[in-house]
């Protein structure tokens, strides 16, 4: 029984209801954490380029590559961070030891200067952070909410951490347009949005208390999670849906030359595919809690499919970059959050990180394996024959799925 | 301590987070406004030299002129080149979004919308055709998050605009070659305003390409030279090419005729697409060790080393 409308969330509870089954102050907390969090980290990614380019005059392509290996190899650290945390119970002391390693980072950038070894050191280092935080983080999210508001929980975190996201390129243009285009303040207010959000989380934010019936927390209990069907089946399907995944850039750059919009709207496309995520994330969490989360998880790769039928271009111009730009942002709004709602009504407490580091790992790294994959295809075909593989794996992945998971559709 | 900070953690986190906007702020306040166009040392430059200054946090496009009399437009762009009455701008339009600003004296005539982030950019001496390269995220051949370049090229004469070379007919070492892999930059174009000079990089290897605007063919001259650039007289092609005992690049100038290939000592770590700015003297700009970018000139002759034009600068052009 859910009393889960948009509504009843925000008015007064109905007599009887208990305080606690709305989204927690903890979650908007950590919201905030991530929101400017995410304005540090997105400034410096909008900055990069240029200051690479420009203030360094070096070339940006060794460093593109060795971000792309990073984003990969650090998917694993979420393990080591998820693991740890539930091993001493201290979820906010490893998320802080996440996000302090990210917020340093911004300041040893004009240090390392134009060394494409010290940069990317620099850039392992922030995905290292990132990687050790994820997994405590959306634990502590899922241990202060109650099980039938985890989906709403999930989608505000998400919805205020791509506020952060967006936010981070205007800061960025805002400050060389009218202030200055000397790197160090940029760097400067990055750091300091990446410190405020380590201060919240530091002073504001309380690790959620221990549960009242304690298990082993070893490696052993967390590598038998993968016995429990419900987390076994999740991780395979998440990982299935990964492989078929492909990267936010390649999306973007297919479907600005499918629709032949001119290339302004690929700054343009992942502003509108944040925009939709960000507003639907919430509702379609919300949603997620009464109809089930691993449906509207499945119905959002179900449009993540009709993204990849778009870009083969059924029609042109700027109704398909919206059309699509929609879907797309619905895709993750429909997913990201809704993925860890799910796989925390799965993972006992006192596993609660290692277990929801465990499922994103499996996708993190098929969506990396995916990326390597997609761009070898290219080495050989055009866009078109590549979008018709993506499809053809995507509809594979979703039957995969479905037979694998049906008794988890089935509630 | 540890128990006065629990109970009065809120009222330090919100001390915390207003010391450190406060700091913030006269720290960025601070760099603003000491911030100061053109005070490094710099050398005259008999012929004059158009470039972007890095130091005075604007990114001014600035000339010099021979007496070493300094001055910063209105025009800020992150390249800039000049030629023949037209000026290229590469600029950031949008968060995220850049184009191509086309001028003609100081009417702005044209402006492009870019694929990706601006990284080359030339104009012909008859200051007709403009290109430019740029870093395109996305459609990468190598890895995820890994990058390649479009070349655009407009014809100011007709107003006709290439988005990229890819479309072009490109023999290979005398083999016709019809691979998807291929990636262009840093274009050169001759007085005929359609003879241009390119580089062609597919898998690990980079050719100095000779194209035909018109005809939409290239062929390839000499493996390894990136970033050609075609002195006044057309019978040399200064370029970058990976040399030394670290396999950094170095410049060096290939007279056409005779094949001779000469390094410019003391140039080596350099990263530039080099301007000619005169008949014997090259500009370009390197990083020096942790600081501005500084623009340096060079003998083509590869006699003697390099000097420093202008600190805190970058983008050289002759005026």
């Amino acid at each position: 029984m859910y009393v889960a409308s948009t509504r009843a969330a925000e008015g007064p509870p109905p007599p009887g209801a208990p305080r606690v089954s709305r989204v927690p102050t903890t979650v908007y907390l950590l919201g905030t954490v991530s929101l400017l969090t995410d304005i540090s980290a997105e400034m410096v990614t909008a900055f990069l380029p240029v200051y690479v380019i420009f203030s360094l005059q070096m070339s940006y392509l060794q460093l593109g590559l060795l971000d792309g290996i990073y984003t990969g190899a650090t998917a694993v650290l979420r393990l080591v961070g998820g693991y740890y945390a539930d091993r001493v119970h201290r979820h906010k002391a490893v998320a802080v030891v996440g996000y302090g390693l990210s917020a340093v980072t911004k300041l040893v950038f004009p240090a390392v200067g134009a060394s494409t070894f010290g940069l990317g050191g620099v850039l392992a280092v922030d995905r290292a952070g990132k990687g050790l935080r994820t997994a405590p983080r959306d634990a502590m999210i899922s241990l202060v909410t109650t099980p039938d508001k985890l989906g709403a929980a999930f989608g505000v975190h998400r919805t205020m951490d791509t506020i952060g996201a967006l936010i981070g390129p205007l800061a960025t243009f805002a400050v060389l347009t009218w202030l200055t285009t000397s790197p160090g303040p940029i760097f400067a207010i990055s750091f300091c949005f990446g410190l405020i959000g380590l201060i919240v989380l530091v002073a504001f934010v309380r690790q959620p208390p221990p549960q009242r019936v304690k298990g082993a927390v070893s490696l052993r209990a967390l590598g038998g999670l993968l016995r429990l069907r419900g987390v076994r089946r999740t991780t395979i399907a998440a990982a299935l849906l990964g492989l078929a995944t492909i990267s936010d850039a390649f999306v973007f750059v297919v479907l600005q030359q499918a629709a032949g919009v001119s290339p302004t709207w690929l700054a343009l496309m992942p502003v509108g595919t944040a925009l939709t995520f960000l507003l639907a994330a919430t509702p379609l969490g919300r949603f997620a809690d009464r109809v089930g989360r691993w449906r509207v998880f499945f119905a959002g790769h179900v449009l993540l499919l009709a993204v990849y039928l778009l870009l083969l271009g059924p029609f042109s111009g700027l109704p398909l970059v919206l059309l699509t730009v929609a879907l797309h942002g619905l895709f993750y709004a429909a997913t990201d959050g809704v993925l860890m709602a799910h796989g925390a009504t799965l993972v006992p407490e006192h596993l609660r990180a290692g277990g929801l580091s465990i499922v994103q790992t499996g996708q993190a790294l098929a969506r990396f394996a995916s990326s390597v994959g997609f761009g070898l295809l290219l080495q050989s075909l055009a866009f078109t024959p590549s979008v018709w593989i993506a499809i053809g794996t995507m509809l594979a992945a979703l039957a995969c799925t479905y037979l694998l998971i049906r008794p988890e559709v089935a509630r | 301590m540890r128990a006065w900070l629990g109970r009065n953690r809120i009222a330090v986190g919100v001390v915390a987070i207003v010391l450190v906007v406060v700091a913030s702020a006269v720290y960025v306040v601070r760099t603003v406004v000491d911030q100061r166009a053109g005070t490094g040392p710099g050398a005259a430059v008999a012929s004059g030299l158009v470039y972007v200054d890095n130091g005075g946090g604007q990114n001014a496009v600035t000339s010099v002129d021979g007496s070493g009399h300094r001055v910063s437009g209105s025009l800020k762009c992150l390249r800039v080149y000049t030629a023949g009455g037209t000026t290229v701008c590469l600029r950031m339009s949008l968060p995220g979004a850049y184009e191509a600003a086309v001028f003609r004296g100081d009417r702005e005539v044209r402006s492009v919308p870019l694929p990706g982030t601006p990284s080359r950019a030339r104009v012909s001496a008859s200051g007709q055709v403009v290109s430019w390269t740029v870093f395109v995220t996305g459609d990468s051949y190598l890895a995820p998050g890994g990058f390649s370049t479009r070349t655009g090229v407009l014809d100011l004469r007709d107003g006709s605009l290439l988005e990229t070379l890819e479309g072009f007919q490109t023999t290979i070492e005398g083999v016709p070659d019809d691979r998807v892999n291929e990636n262009y930059w840093g274009v050169t174009v001759a007085s005929d305003d359609n003879t241009f000079y390119a580089t062609l990089g597919s898998g690990n290897q980079t050719w100095l390409v000779k194209g035909d605007l018109r005809g939409r063919t290239m062929e390839t001259v000499r493996a390894g030279a990136e970033c050609p650039s075609l002195s006044p007289d057309e019978e040399r092609v200064a370029y970058k090419k990976r040399g030394g005992r670290l396999g950094g690049w170095q410049l060096f100038v290939l007279e056409l005729g005779s094949g001779v290939e000469r390094e410019l000592p003391g140039s080596d770590g350099v990263d530039d697409q080099a301007a000619w700015i005169d008949g014997g003297t090259l500009a370009y700009a390197k990083v020096r060790e942790g600081g501005y970018p500084t623009i340096y000139s060079s003998a083509a002759d590869g006699g003697g080393g390099p000097r420093v034009l202008v600190e805190a600068a970058s983008s050289p052009s002759p005026a």
